[in-house]
């Protein structure tokens, strides 16, 4: 396949990178500097120009490229890039954007401005900060088969009734499974005598009931989370805030910046928006943010983020979560206390693979140490008129069948359940077998 | 060649010719008003010379004026000066009928000019204080009371608003002309040209006053008022929507029926509602208007103080001593209701029509009339006074005060209908009201000092509700000035200082007020 990635900044590299191996990349960037970096540091053709320009375009071969990712940080060139690209050729169009009333506009016919797929990270990021708020002890919570399915990302904290329980005692709910063990750097298949350890970050995918009456198990003197505190102003911030506000709860949002702290104010109703340095003591003292049941860091960046982060644990804060840009830090900052580190680069990515794979949908797990995909069986497909047993011993070592629904109804998978063509599968797969799977599926 | 500017002499900045000779065209244009009188004075056969002279009058005035500068060019701060000197010169000419009436008529209180101009401004600034010694159509001709009637229907609306519809060349500076006259803070533009919002508005306002003049008839009609013939549903209808009060009966609307009174309480309720919302209405459907914040915050205060009254009547604590004219209402359910409803609709749309006398309500019940004196009507209507929405301003930012009392780095921007308002806004409101309350104050000392001069008792409470009837536009006050009373024995020191006080309230003080700061005049 052929992808042109318009804009190679922070994202549209790792996009080229995670592409290279099995595509044929080209990047377009107007930083001389930069294509000459990317030119030796990746196996792609880089191209100094700009890309809503025709003529840098066709230098790139829009005419036979299949897809084209826009992805530089500015929503009016992305949009017009796609537009340009559609204009001369009819590549699968990606634009990211940062503001949501692009997303509202092409949401009004689907390919508004010429743009297939539009990608609003802000939103994506915040819609996965609030799953994660919606479910105690989560680390990552993605929807699958339009919402009757979740995955769930969970650390197992130290004293829950769950540590040292073997998986078959565990999971005694109908519709969850358990489809994988993060422990250290390895990814453990769990069988029924597999031992949960406390600090392990277990997967499972289920029905939203059970997985929310899961998670109550996990950490049953959890009480609902009324007290939000949303430090920084960024978009992701803002983003954040409003789903909260949708969901009823009245968060605080502290934002240092004068200006800024006003035009919020006046954007979000149901938010109390403070003026104030999110670091000063004397401040959080007094606010008493140490009483919050969550404390989420938006601020512009990595390290901020973590301080923030960082102060609120040490305030007394139930959980804090933060928004991480760099993918390397993710564990890091999970290791060093922070409750969940929620990468907003993970949602364009997803969405990428998604479409590269054509798979419904995906989800990262641990940044890409595991997917799971969700995939509609197809007549052919070796998974169907089989029974789950039969078709694993053909399939690599490291997947598992998460979920099955069949005609919107929620399907637990046994050894003996026969999947049908139409069926969606919710799988989960180790990085390394991912391509594997997705082709023989 | 004179280097006058390096210094020694200050130079006047503002253009006044310009803005002399567009009064001029406005009065020239609004002589044709006396055409009205005119015709019904032809009719009746009575002070025709009277109507005829006045015309003539204007229309020279105004070409007189006109000429100062006969080719007009307004900016900013010449549009401060023009409205507010409109306003004045209106009111000038408007109270030759008066005079000339007063004069050769049987009327003798109105030849003296201060009460001719009291009357005359009292109508066009809709405040409805009369200085008439005894109004009846015996004493006075119908033509004449239609003219006290027309000002106030002219004012109502706006002399500039009616201007910027009909003259086009006021369409450039038109919304700057018509932010200083229309009640409230800024105007909303309806339409892209502002002649257009101007003639929407007034098209609103005119049909409301047909349709009022058509069910005030169609009662007489149907025998339900035995005493509004065409002559005084017209008038009426003429003065209530305007928010005017006016009325040729001495006896003001206690004069007609219960069905006459029931009727012009919701007329009186559209006059005191922002005229836009209509448009809004006609345009988005009907939610617009119930949604509206300051439409909610209107109908919920006149529903808080008509109950509040209505029990006071019902229970019989509301009245001081009942006169022998006036039925017992005390314990009937319908007349306690009406009589509340009434009073407190025509007092805080700043109407000024009566029921009843209501000076023979006990003075707990009064205080509340008092009270809703300073409350007003909504921005955008023919109300005078405060205005609700800025009330509505007011309690949000001081509730916002206490909640940062506490939380000090809160930011929280005071809403309105959901929408934020910027900071200079609520500042500007909190100065206009401050300063409404500074001239209210400082009104009822002089009005109080000015009656000691003269030997003439005035009670504190009588002339607190003269300067709060005159500078809110309401009209009619307490005991003395009370509704079926006057403002005549009044010493002429008072008159005018009530005339300058119900000028400034019709152009919420501010637009008055920077003309007599420097800074206006100079750079």
């Amino acid at each position: 396949m052929r992808v042109i990635i318009t804009g190679a900044g922070q994202v549209g590299a790792s996009i080229a990178a995670s592409l290279a191996a099995d595509h044929d990349v080209i990047v377009i960037d107007i930083d001389g500097e930069r294509v000459e970096e990317l030119t030796y540091s990746l196996d792609v053709l880089a191209i100094k120009g700009d890309g809503t320009s025709l003529s840098t375009l066709k230098e790139a071969g829009i005419e036979t490229a299949d897809l084209f990712i826009a992805s530089t940080n500015n929503d009016e060139t992305n949009v017009v890039a796609c537009a340009t690209a559609t204009a001369v050729s009819d590549p699968f169009t990606i634009a990211r954007v940062k503001q949501t009333n692009y997303l509202e506009t092409w949401n009004q016919t689907g390919n508004t401005f010429g743009v297939d797929f539009m990608v609003c990270t802000d939103l994506l990021t915040a819609e996965t900060i609030v799953r994660v708020i919606g479910l105690p002890s989560s680390q990552n919570v993605d929807i699958f088969a339009g919402g009757r399915i979740l995955m769930a990302e969970f650390r197992v904290p130290s004293g829950s009734p769950v540590a040292g329980q073997t998986v078959k005692n565990a999971d005694n709910f109908i519709e969850l499974t358990f489809v994988g063990i993060l422990r250290g750097d390895s990814v453990i298949i769990p069988t029924g005598d597999t031992v949960i350890e406390a600090g392990d970050d277990l997967v499972v995918i289920g029905s939203p009931e059970s997985t929310h009456a899961f998670a109550g198990v996990l950490s049953p003197d959890h009480t609902e989370d009324q007290d939000i505190v949303i430090v920084g102003g960024s978009q992701t911030g803002v983003q954040t805030a409003r789903l909260l506000e949708d969901r009823d709860r009245h968060p605080r949002l502290i934002e240092n910046d004068h200006e800024r702290a006003r035009e919020l104010a006046e954007e979000l109703v149901g938010t109390t928006v403070m003026e104030s340095d999110a670091t000063d003591r004397e401040f959080l003292d007094r606010e008493h943010v140490g009483d919050a049941d969550v404390v989420i860091a938006t601020l512009g960046s990595d390290e901020k983020n973590l301080l923030a982060s960082l102060l609120a644990e040490r305030l007394g804060v139930d959980r804090t979560i933060t928004v991480v840009e760099t993918t390397e830090y993710t564990d890091l900052f999970e290791a060093v206390g922070v409750g969940a580190a929620i990468n907003p680069r993970d949602a364009t990515a997803e969405e990428i693979i998604r479409f590269t794979h054509g798979t419904e949908n995906v989800a990262l797990v641990e940044h890409g140490c595991a997917e799971v995909l969700e995939i509609e069986v197809s007549p052919g497909s070796i998974l169907e008129n089989r029974s789950i047993s039969e078709s694993m011993a053909d399939l690599p070592t490291q997947v598992v069948v998460g979920a099955i629904t069949r005609n919107g109804s929620v399907i637990t998978p046994r050894g003996d359940t026969v999947i049908e063509s139409g069926d969606h599968v919710v799988l989960f797969a180790e990085t390394a077998a991912v391509e594997t799977v997705a082709k023989m599926v | 060649m004179n280097p006058g500017w390096i210094g020694s002499r200050e130079q006047l900045r503002v253009d006044w010719r310009a803005s002399v000779g567009l009064v001029g065209t406005v009065v020239k244009y609004l002589s044709g008003a006396f055409l009205v009188p005119l015709v019904v004075a032809l009719y009746y056969g009575e002070d025709v010379p009277t109507f005829v002279v006045s015309l003539l009058f204007a229309i020279v005035v105004g070409v007189t004026l006109e000429r100062v500068d006969p080719d007009p060019d307004l900016g900013a701060r010449e549009g401060f000066l023009m409205v507010a000197l409109t306003w004045l010169v209106v009111a000038l000419v408007g109270m030759l009928p008066y005079l000339i009436a007063g004069v050769v008529g049987t009327e003798s209180t109105l030849a003296q000019p201060e009460n001719a101009l009291f009357e005359s401004m009292s109508g066009f600034t809709t405040t409805g204080a009369t200085v008439m010694g005894d109004i009846s159509l015996d004493r006075h001709s119908h033509a004449l009371m239609l003219w006290r009637q027309l000002t106030q229907w002219l004012g109502g609306m706006g002399i500039i608003v009616l201007a910027v519809a009909i003259l086009p060349e006021l369409s450039v500076g038109g919304a700057q002309l018509m932010d200083a006259e229309a009640p409230g803070p800024g105007i909303q533009k309806l339409t892209p040209r502002i002649a257009k919002t101007a003639r929407v508005l007034w098209m609103a306002y005119l049909g409301f006053t047909l349709l009022e003049m058509v069910l005030l008839y169609g009662l007489h009609l149907l025998g339900l008022a035995p005493n509004m013939g065409l002559y005084n549903a017209v008038s009426h209808a003429l003065t209530t929507l305007p928010t005017g009060g006016f009325s040729p009966e001495a006896r003001s609307i206690e004069a007609f029926s219960a069905a006459v009174q029931w009727v012009i309480i919701p007329f009186m309720i559209v006059a005191g509602t922002n005229f836009a919302l209509f448009w809004h209405v006609v345009t988005d459907g009907p939610k617009q208007l119930f949604d509206d914040t300051e439409f909610q915050a209107f109908t919920g205060v006149i529903a808080v103080l008509t109950a509040v009254v209505a029990g006071q009547l019902f229970l019989g604590t509301g009245l001081q001593a009942l006169p022998v004219a006036i039925a017992p209402f005390n314990g009937n359910l319908e007349a306690s209701v009406r009589h509340a409803a009434f009073q407190v609709v025509s007092i805080v749309t700043t109407t000024g029509y009566a029921s009843m006398d209501f000076n023979v309500w006990s003075a707990p019940t009064k205080y509340v009339l008092l009270f809703g004196m300073f409350i007003g009507g909504s921005a955008g209507s023919t109300a005078g006074a405060i205005k609700i929405v800025r009330w509505v301003v007011i309690i949000k930012s001081l509730r916002r005060e206490l909640f940062t009392t506490v939380h000090p780095e809160a930011v929280s921007p005071v809403r309105l209908g959901g929408h934020p308002i910027d900071e200079r806004t609520v500042r500007g409101i909190y100065a206009f009201t401050l300063l409404y309350l500074v001239f209210f104050f400082v009104g009822v000392v002089l009005v109080i000092a000015d009656a000691w001069r003269v030997g003439h008792y005035l009670s504190a409470f009588e002339a607190m509700s003269a300067v709060a009837a005159t500078l809110g536009n309401v009209g009619p006050g307490f005991g003395s000035v009370g509704p079926m009373n006057s403002y005549l024995d009044f010493p002429l020191t008072s008159k005018l200082f009530m005339v300058f006080l119900m000028w400034i309230g019709r152009l919420e003080i501010l637009p008055v007020l920077v003309l007599l700061t420097p800074a206006y005049w100079r750079t």
